[in-house]
């Protein structure tokens, strides 16, 4: 099986946002994964892109206000079976 | 007046069962949390976001006989919501309240750039000590600082973890767009942080460096 194509920082960089999103799919893919285990810079920026978006995943979780949950339940309650 | 208000009776009657009703109840509860959370960071108003989730619930129930699996309700109850917040928006986009773009000048803005410094890679890390040390009341006040249209594709892409094509189906707008606007935003909601940052003196005072980097 021939070598992928080897791609450079520059490269992974341009790509840095879809790989990040899961949007690379085969042969890109493999290449930027390739380039993440020798590169060491690209690899550290990565990492830190994914804890910054898994940090910002976490900002879905809030609170309930209680009122807002009886106003639910309360709201559920009118719809008529 | 919101759309439980506004509902028919006859709107959210379907001749559906009380299981059904419990079942639903029950998985909206669930997720409650997520979606007032998802709200809040769209509306940036607890009040607003309490009326969107609202409205999106009754939405979803009046119009459930369409979710064609109901193992999916809870991606469809985003897509409720979301699909709310942004027909409101189009509204007032119409009215002339809207957010242009063009004065955001923070392509390829690099938070880990900033940070980073390559001569202190073997034994100091700031930008690890950086995200060690970012709450969430700061990631929260980057996120409500961006433009409408970017954060709305950071609650679609980095929150609610939707694909490219979704969001551009939600958004109606070509992939390419999704992507680069994406890009853009993140590089905004980095250059908050980063200001942020600077002005409560958790970073040095460094001049900020220019990239070029798309």
């Amino acid at each position: 099986m021939n070598e992928p194509h080897v791609i450079d920082c520059e490269e992974a960089l341009r790509r840095l946002v879809e790989y990040l999103d899961a949007e690379l799919h085969g042969e890109s893919q493999r290449q930027m994964e390739q380039h993440l285990e020798r590169c060491r810079s690209c690899f550290s920026r990565i990492e830190f892109e994914k804890r910054l978006k898994a940090s910002t995943a976490e900002l879905r979780h809030e609170p309930v206000p209680p009122e807002l949950e009886r106003r639910i339940r309360s709201l559920v309650d009118t719809f008529k079976c | 007046m919101t759309l439980e208000d506004r509902a028919p009776k006859s709107a959210i009657d379907s001749g559906r069962s009380a299981a059904d009703r419990e079942w639903f109840e029950r998985i909206v509860v669930e997720l409650l949390s997520d979606l007032y959370g998802t709200a809040l960071r769209l509306t940036r108003n607890r009040a607003d976001a309490e009326d969107l989730v609202a409205d999106s619930v009754a939405r979803a129930w009046s119009h459930l006989d369409e979710l064609a699996d109901r193992a999916r309700l809870r991606g469809w109850l985003f897509c409720i919501l979301t699909n709310a917040f942004l027909s409101a928006r189009r509204t007032d986009t119409r009215r002339g309240v809207q957010q242009s773009l063009d004065d955001e000048n923070n392509d390829g803005f690099s938070l880990f750039e900033q940070l980073h410094a390559p001569i202190l890679l073997w034994w100091s890390s700031p930008e690890k000590e950086f995200l060690n040390n970012l709450l969430r009341e700061d990631l929260t006040r980057a996120v409500d600082a961006l433009p409408e249209p970017f954060r709305v594709v950071v609650v679609l892409a980095d929150i609610q973890g939707c694909t490219y094509q979704e969001i551009a189906e939600t958004l109606q707008v070509p992939i390419g767009t999704v992507r680069s606007r994406l890009a853009r935003a993140r590089g905004q909601l980095q250059k908050e942080l980063w200001t942020h940052a600077r002005d409560a003196g958790l970073v040095g005072r460094k001049e900020m460096k220019v990239t070029t980097e798309s």
